[in-house]
């Protein structure tokens, strides 16, 4: 070891006193003779979504780990994941069943399917963008302590409600076929819906992601907004059934109809009730699906990757 | 030093770490001093005054230093005098406010805070804390035991399977350390870490610490421990508030610290 102390012990002479080639050399300068690179700059495209993919274990496991530690503390454990959307489900067949009866023009047999299956997609979009506020915000210990591509966190967020919703899904299997809507070959659907609903809810957790490390505040404003985009999605009633008894004008029909979480909740509908029929759908309604998804979805990730350097300041 | 490219004299190793008067501010919600009111805060926005509610503070003030291939540099300086947080920006980890730091590879911080879950048990965060790092799943499973080995909390009984929240504080550092230690490196950042665990487990870190320097190219040491720093390090950096002091050989660099903190 006592070449390496000698040898260090120049070098610091020679930073002061200078005997060496690299003398005069701006740091910028010797950085560049030696080819060392900028720390924590960001890194291509490319090269970004490479190491993102090699990051698909921890992204995997991380969001599962969250999903686990939800229920650790309870006595019942991990029977919540299907306990809460199953109670979640019973609150709205005593409000709207036994209660209410049905609404408009649908009955119990149809309206408490239509309403829990709107409920529980629009759950997995909401839920997907309140996490995502908070996926920097949230985890600075872990941004500040670790190096890995930050868009691990808002993509591992909205896999766990992703794995959240395919527990609420069997809940929805139970009431499906609790009101006499029997598996039919349409419900393959589901698999092309949610994925496109996940690329949809991962580009929305990127955006609210940065938008959200930025500004904390954005974290008490989101539930007041996807609380409006609920009422105005056409979860709790139908949207061409709501505005056919007001006069009002086509096009705000078809905007309603168009926005993101009907066009997946609609799908999901239509997917899995007999009798929702296609003349529910708005027009070109897998085009819609298809369009959100890859719009929010590339759109969201090419935003959060331009600020990757700037997470964990603040 | 077997790494020495031709062109290169034995005074002047390769550099695998250059800053360059690295600046960092952080900006602190919630510390503002004055009126704290909700309509004092509505007026500053819509006034369009900077930093509602908003505090900056300077932690590094422009810091420049160059460090080569086979140096070990400790970090001395009291609380508060931006050690920890020049190391981060080392890393990557911390945007700088202005300047550069140049690194060769990627710098690791092996830090005894890396953030694991409670709630999960030891044997589940072994296994996140190891991904998270960037080892791949057949390397954790491989490393998996000398883990669990090395941090000691199974010699107590099947502690491994409980959840971490239910370990004393030294528990839970000692696996956090056994974890972040279980990679190789090429530039080493140490926070604190020898102050981990009891003296067994000390003694224990202390020689991991050396094995991993045998393979890293450079090590950084922050510790408030003269002793350690005396032992591990040939070359010491003196912060104080978030000016480098001094920046020369450990015993210059120690004995004037310690005439200045009066030790």
């Amino acid at each position: 070891m006592s070449t390496v102390s000698e040898t260090t012990h120049d070098s610091v002479v020679a930073m002061t006193s200078p005997p060496s080639p690299d003398d005069g050399l701006t740091p910028a300068e010797l950085a560049q003779k030696y080819g060392l690179s900028v720390s924590g700059a960001r890194v291509g495209l490319g090269e970004y979504v490479r190491e993102l993919w090699g990051r698909r274990h921890f992204i995997l496991a991380f969001s599962q780990a969250k999903l686990t530690a939800q229920y650790s503390q309870a006595k019942l454990g991990q029977l919540w994941q299907v306990a809460t959307p199953l109670l979640n489900a019973l609150v709205y067949f005593l409000i709207f069943g036994l209660i209410m009866g049905g609404r408009g023009n649908m009955d119990n047999h149809d309206y408490i399917p239509f309403l829990v299956t709107g409920v529980f997609v629009f759950t997995f979009t909401q839920t997907s963008a309140l996490a995502g506020v908070r996926a920097i915000s949230g985890n600075l210990g872990l941004v500040r302590a670790l190096h890995f591509p930050r868009a691990a966190l808002p993509i591992s967020f909205s896999l766990q409600q992703l794995q959240q919703l395919l527990f609420s899904m069997i809940v929805l299997a139970m009431v499906l076929v609790g009101f006499g809507h029997y598996p039919s070959p349409s419900w393959v659907l589901i698999v092309p819906v949610l994925a496109l609903q996940f690329v949809f809810n991962t580009g929305l957790a990127m955006v609210m992601a940065r938008l959200g490390s930025k500004t904390p505040d954005l974290a008490q404003l989101l539930p007041f907004i996807t609380r409006t985009w609920l009422y105005a999605s056409g979860v709790m009633y139908s949207i061409p059934d709501m505005l056919a008894k007001k006069d009002v004008p086509e096009w705000l029909d078809d905007l309603l109809l168009s926005n993101p979480a009907s066009v997946y909740i609609d799908l999901m509908r239509y997917a899995l009730m007999d009798d929702y029929s296609a003349s529910n759908l708005p027009p070109h309604v897998w085009l819609l699906a298809l369009g959100w998804a890859l719009l929010v979805g590339i759109g969201g990730f090419l935003f959060f990757w331009k600020a990757e350097e700037q997470y964990g300041r603040g | 030093m077997a790494e020495r490219t031709p062109e290169q004299t034995p005074k002047d190793p390769r550099p695998t770490v250059i800053a360059d008067d690295v600046h960092i501010v952080y900006r602190v919600n919630g510390g503002a001093r004055g009126k704290g009111s909700a309509t004092a805060a509505l007026s500053r926005i819509l006034r369009r005054t900077a930093s509602p509610g908003m505090r900056e503070v300077h932690a590094v003030r422009g810091v420049t230093f160059v460090a080569r291939r086979g140096e070990s540099i400790g970090l001395i300086g009291s609380n508060g005098s931006g050690k920890s947080t020049l190391l981060k920006a080392v890393a990557g980890l911390l945007p700088t406010e202005r300047g550069h730091v140049y690194t060769d590879g990627q710098p690791s911080l092996l830090g005894v805070n890396a953030a694991m879950m409670n709630d999960l048990t030891g044997e589940r965060n072994v296994i996140l804390g190891g991904l998270a790092m960037g080892m791949t799943r057949e390397q954790v499973r491989e490393r998996y035991d000398e883990i669990v080995d090395f941090s000691g909390i199974n010699e107590k009984g099947d502690f491994v399977t409980l959840p971490m929240r239910t370990y004393s504080s030294g528990m839970a550092a000692r696996l956090r350390f056994s974890i972040a230690a279980a990679k190789d490196h090429d530039v080493l950042m140490i926070d604190e870490a020898l102050a981990t665990g009891d003296r067994t487990f000390q003694k224990r870190s202390e020689a991991r610490i050396r094995e991993l320097r045998k393979d890293a190219g450079t090590v950084f040491l922050v510790s408030h421990n003269n002793r350690s720093i005396r032992d591990t390090c040939d070359r010491v950096l003196w912060l104080e508030k978030g000016e480098l002091l001094m920046d020369g050989p450990t015993d210059e660099v120690i004995k004037a610290y310690e005439k200045e903190t009066g030790r």
